[in-house]
């Protein structure tokens, strides 16, 4: 029997099998999104088990990878509804250098702030599109919407970002 | 809103917001799936809340229209 139909039936080993195929994949998934190394570590952890749980849901033949993907996605969208008025932005995660031009640090601190403020599902899309320029396709394929709902999201949160902006700093957006 | 202007923000934002590097999985998370499993033992045999709902239908059914049964009996 093939890995995946043993992992449907319900097999541990498989299971663990493709716990380890994927577990990387998955995690530099979600810590994209989650930014947060060890809230990503619980949510692939907590992905896996939801895909544990649906196994029979799971066709032998589809596609595990991208299955696993929106799973995760999923899990990370509901860290975020929840955790979106507890926390701040973490900054523990190694970044990209900021370039030279960068924003001041009140500035950079009003715009985290009007980031964090928006609403999970765009800044699903925001964080995704935006700052770590994934493509809509892949974007919408994780998320199980189309790309066209994507773009729409993606403005969205752009004109929520530059209203919270504005009532933030006008200074910021008058550049 | 123009893409100039998406763009706009997306060079503003990732000023604030830098994109994440290293995103390497440091330790293998196995051990703690395991933990999580033995913790939160999954239904051996989950029953969507449909078969339930399908399920007292039936019952009610037999219950309230005690006719049926014999036709029941003949189908089976």
């Amino acid at each position: 029997m093939e890995l995946l139909e043993r992992f449907a039936a319900g097999d541990l080993e498989a299971f663990e099998v493709l716990f380890r195929q994927h577990q990387k994949e998955v995690y530099a998934w979600i810590v994209r999104i989650a930014r947060d190394t060890g809230i990503a570590e619980d949510l692939t952890v907590e992905t896996f088990w939801r895909i544990y749980k649906h196994r029979t849901g799971f066709k032998p033949d589809g596609n595990f990878r991208a299955w696993a993907r929106r799973i995760a996605t999923n899990a990370a969208l509901d860290h975020l509804r929840h955790a979106r008025r507890e926390t701040t932005l973490p900054e523990n995660l190694p970044s990209a250098p900021r370039p030279d031009g960068a924003v001041g640090r009140e500035t950079g601190d009003s715009i985290r702030r009007a980031f964090q403020e928006l609403p999970a599902k765009y800044r699903l899309v925001a964080t995704l599109a935006l700052v770590e320029e994934e493509s809509y396709a892949d974007i919408a394929q994780a998320a199980g919407i189309s790309e066209s709902l994507v773009k729409v999201r993606v403005f969205r949160a752009v004109r929520m970002l530059r209203k919270k902006l504005n009532s933030l700093r006008p200074e910021v957006i008058a550049k | 809103m123009s893409n100039e202007e998406i763009d706009n923000a997306k060079e503003l934002l990732k000023q604030a917001v830098t994109p994440v590097q290293g995103t390497e999985l440091r330790r293998d998370l196995w051990p703690q799936m395991l933990r999580k499993l033995e913790e939160q033992p999954l239904p051996i045999h989950h029953v969507p809340w449909f078969d339930w709902a399908l399920a007292s239908l039936a019952i009610a059914a037999l219950l309230f229209f005690p006719g049926i049964i014999p036709a029941l009996f003949y189908h089976l």
